[in-house]
């Protein structure tokens, strides 16, 4: 069947299945690769975008589903040359180490600080429940407050 | 002290347009054999290995190594940078294609064919190619190596001071002033008399016509201005923003996609395969029958998954179906019942030490398969076309996937180019010998020809055909004298390695290993044999301490004072858990100490049972790693470690049903998230000894920290993996 989607503020059009994940037509029609498939059951949260500002996990929403939406994925969180306060703080923090699950943990947790800007540590690990093989997940918290606190904070790693 | 006096080779040529570029490599082979070979990307003349420097005032360093997020690219810049005194932002990386001519792998295989045993233990992609090229020079490697320890130390560190050296030798010879009244700074060589300066792209040309030094002077750790300061990777702003590039991003025009269904049961083949349904399904185009697998080519990914879900393969029979873990564990049990087995280690009386002993203290463990689960699930994208197969994968040794792309394509290796990736997760899934991804996407892939295919494995493939870590039972004995202190130790398992060899001093020992093959298929899993024995030998230690009624800390100390480090890296990590004093309410803490890779790293967990599971609250490694070239990356390796063999320690196992994995995907394998990971502190010890590994060392220790943790606080002792309480 012939969608609409409305992906980082464009229009675009695909052809795919009514059951046809929002991951694949990401990632395979629209050329938008910064999202991950990692389970395909949305146990993993590789493929988190936003569905209208909420973390929502790709692979297991059909993009049929999803017309109508306003759809943002990790190239579409923010300008290259003015990146997120989250990516600065992820780059200040060394977050990533193979980086395949980044994407996906950086848009669940500005889908948390949208909503809650100052997220405790208890709120970061009801709302961040992405898995990361590398082991991450301390750097993952503390780049998250730092961005909650603001540009000037975190400091060298 | 710091004179290079390996038996080394250094080759030098010049670049087109100018410029100065260097190899350096084993002496193994006579010099005049390595030749200048034309770079196939850019025409650019470049020796096999290290570093370029342009015109432009440029220093690229090309590094024979994949990047998988161990920040090795960045370590080994740095490593080259410091002794070539460049400017740390004129450093450009370059990661070294898959083709011969880069590779310290061909250099050892085509000039030194005598060179073709290591240990078994060793071979393991990048490091078993290192490990080749520093046993050419003549050094004793005894543990697993590293890019850092091996190429970085011996290769990186040459190649920058030897272009720095000629470097100012072009300078002096142009100022017609005496090398040795310049110096260089921040790519720059400056005469100290005349105040004459020119940037080394300014004398890069020039310094290529010069003759390498033989014997390259290599700095002072104390004059150090790049190493051991933490310094950003330069492959994470990339990964912030959704660009970087893995194996299965890779978008070819034309191209189709492929999934695949393997034999559940390892081992058996297909035997039929009904492809009708799946040939009616929108989309499709093909049903590529293998020899034990069956693939659907559509025109997305979705369409071929649910192709393949609609096929229901027959495959043989192989008399495995029936098989659990249990029967394997029985198996395994029995072995080490009735076998000898291979000698390890033994010394003093050995075995015969526990005859007629009052005491004999004995303990069981058993650890189950394992899958790597690498967040990017196994994927390569194959063309097969005039004569020539590209494959684009992410893998930790490009040769050995273009040696599995020319035999499943019928080609010659030099009709095959591999485009190597970023490796979203190696662990040991994306070595040699376990390349089965490359060459079902290369078979597939004559099927497809002309249109590229693109293979990704759904994460139940990953998860049901894994090369799994090794399930393990280990059954272990001793004495104790009557101040505590064990007089014997006497152990058997099924998985023999240097592993099981201990720090600790005890007179009498015999360690053994016996074979228990199954048809489950199985590899190396970070940190490989460590883990399991790890987990064994610190969970009998420390057995043994509340046998003895001492101190697990102290009872340590005692067995380690011929071993300084040792008992440097257990104080240093105690300190730091403040382990002298009581753990706060509720809570306890554990112990180990285990040595691999050459480096030595002790962990201590705090613990706590929270509604039926351990939770662990805090961990403080402390390292011996010899010295520490990037610190924060080198901690993140440690921090790293820690959550991988958490991932072991407390959640989850590969269990066998019906002789098949029975796991399929992140729901009954979970994972360790967020809201269950400790707070982790990391401490190194810079004792001058050789560097040591640093990507696997921190994963051994945590699952018998964990595990004495619990029994400190239970009194319950965990001898199986995952530890429940």
């Amino acid at each position: 069947m012939q969608i609409t989607l409305d992906v980082n503020g464009e229009s675009r059009t695909a052809d795919v299945d009514e059951d046809t994940p929002l991951l694949w037509v990401l990632r395979e029609t629209f050329g938008l690769t910064g999202t991950k498939f990692g389970c395909g059951v949305a146990a993993c949260g590789a493929c988190t975008v936003h569905i209208g500002g909420t973390a929502v996990r790709s692979c297991s929403v059909p993009a049929s589903a999803m017309q109508g939406q306003k759809i943002t994925t990790i190239e579409g969180l923010a300008p290259k040359e003015q990146p997120h306060p989250l990516q600065a703080a992820w780059v200040t923090h060394q977050v990533p180490q193979c980086g395949y699950c980044q994407s996906g943990m950086i848009m669940a947790a500005a889908a948390l600080l949208a909503r809650n800007p100052h997220p405790s540590d208890a709120d970061i690990s009801a709302e961040v429940t992405n898995i990361c093989r590398c082991g991450t997940y301390e750097r993952v918290r503390r780049a998250i407050h730092a961005a909650a606190q603001g540009p000037t904070e975190g400091g060298a790693p | 002290m710091n004179k290079w006096t390996r038996r080394t080779f250094i080759a030098t040529g010049s670049l087109v347009g100018g410029g100065l570029a260097l190899g350096v490599a084993g002496i193994a082979f006579a010099p005049n054999r390595l030749r200048v070979t034309p770079d196939s990307r850019d025409g650019t003349p470049q020796l096999t290995t290290w570093v370029k420097v342009g015109t432009d005032n440029t220093v690229s360093v090309i590094v024979p190594h994949c990047e998988m997020g161990t920040g090795v690219h960045t370590a080994l810049a740095m490593m080259c940078a410091e002794e070539l005194e460049a400017d740390w932002n004129l450093v450009r990386i370059e990661e070294a294609p898959g083709t011969d001519d880069y590779s310290n792998g061909y250099l050892v295989r085509t000039f030194v064919p005598a060179v073709a045993t290591v240990p078994k233990s060793m071979e393991r992609g990048i490091d078993f190619w290192t490990y080749k090229l520093t046993q050419m020079m003549d050094l004793q490697v005894t543990g697993g190596s590293s890019a850092v320890r091996g190429t970085g130390h011996l290769g990186m560190r040459v190649a920058g001071a030897a272009a720095k050296a000629m470097l100012i030798e072009a300078a002096a010879q142009q100022w017609n002033v005496p090398a040795a009244e310049c110096s260089a700074k921040l790519s720059r060589v400056t005469h100290s008399g005349s105040g004459k300066s020119a940037t080394y792209g300014e004398l890069a040309t020039q310094a290529a016509l010069l003759k390498p030094p033989v014997h390259p002077t290599l700095k002072s750790r104390d004059d150090y201005t790049i190493v051991g300061k933490p310094t950003p990777r330069i492959d994470i702003p990339s990964k912030v923003n959704g660009s970087a590039t893995y194996g299965v991003d890779v978008t070819l025009p034309e191209m189709v996609y492929a999934t695949i269904a393997a034999s559940p049961v390892h081992g058996a083949k297909l035997v039929s395969v009904d492809t009708a349904p799946a040939e009616a399904l929108p989309g499709v185009k093909k049903v590529v029958k293998l020899d034990n697998a069956v693939a659907v080519v559509a025109d997305g990914y979705w369409r071929a998954l649910k192709g393949v879900r609609a096929l229901a393969p027959k495959f043989e029979d192989t008399g495995k179906g029936a098989d659990t873990s249990d029967t394997i564990y029985s198996a395994i049990g029995a072995a080490i019942e009735r076998e000898k087995g291979d000698k390890v280690f033994s010394s003093g009386k050995g075995g015969d030490a526990l005859q007629g002993a009052a005491n004999v203290i004995e303990a069981e463990y058993r650890v189950p398969f394992l899958a790597h689960a690498t967040m990017e699930p196994m994927n390569a994208t194959a063309r097969i076309a005039d004569g020539r197969c590209e494959v684009w994968t992410g893998v930790q040794d490009p040769l050995a996937a273009r040696a599995t792309a020319a035999k499943a394509s019928g080609l010659k290796p030099e009709q095959v180019t591999i485009h190597n990736q970023q490796l979203g997760g190696g662990f040991g899934r994306r070595l040699p010998g376990v390349m089965d991804f490359v060459d079902q996407a290369v078979r597939i892939a004559k099927e497809t020809s002309p249109a590229p295919v693109k293979l990704i494995w759904s994460r139940e493939e990953d998860i049901q055909h894994d090369f799994y870590r090794p399930a393990v039972v280990g059954r272990y004995r001793a004495t104790l004298a009557d101040s505590g202190a064990p007089t014997a130790w006497v152990a058997k398992f099924n998985i023999k390695d240097d592993a099981a060899l201990l720090p600790y001093a005890i007179a009498n020992q015999d360690i053994r290993a016996v074979a228990a093959p199954t048809h489950v298929r199985t590899g190396a899993w970070r940190s490989v044999a460590h883990t399991q024995h790890g987990f064994f030998t610190e969970s009998f230690v420390d057995e043994l301490a509340h046998a003895a009624g001492k101190d697990p800390l102290q009872y340590r100390r005692d067995l380690l004072a011929h071993a300084p480090r040792h008992l440097a890296v257990l104080d240093k990590a105690a300190a730091m858990a403040d382990w002298s004093t009581p753990a706060p309410a509720g809570r306890a803490r554990g112990i180990a100490l285990v040595e691999s890779f050459g480096s030595i790293v002790a962990e201590v967990a705090e613990v706590e049972v929270v509604e039926g599971r351990v939770k662990v609250h805090r961990v403080c490694a402390a390292v011996d790693c010899g010295d520490v070239v990037n610190p924060d990356t080198a901690t993140a390796q440690v921090e790293g470690g820690i959550i991988y063999g958490l991932s072991a320690a407390l959640f989850n196992e590969v269990t066998i049903a019906e002789g098949r994995v029975a796991q399929t995907n992140f729901h009954d394998l979970p994972m360790p998230k967020l809201a269950d990971a400790p707070s982790i502190s990391v401490e190194f010890i810079r004792s001058g000894a050789a560097l040591g590994g640093l990507g696997e060392p921190g994963v051994p220790p945590i699952a018998p920290a964990i595990a004495n943790a619990v029994f400190a606080l239970t009194g319950k002792r965990a001898r199986t993996l995952p530890v429940r309480v």
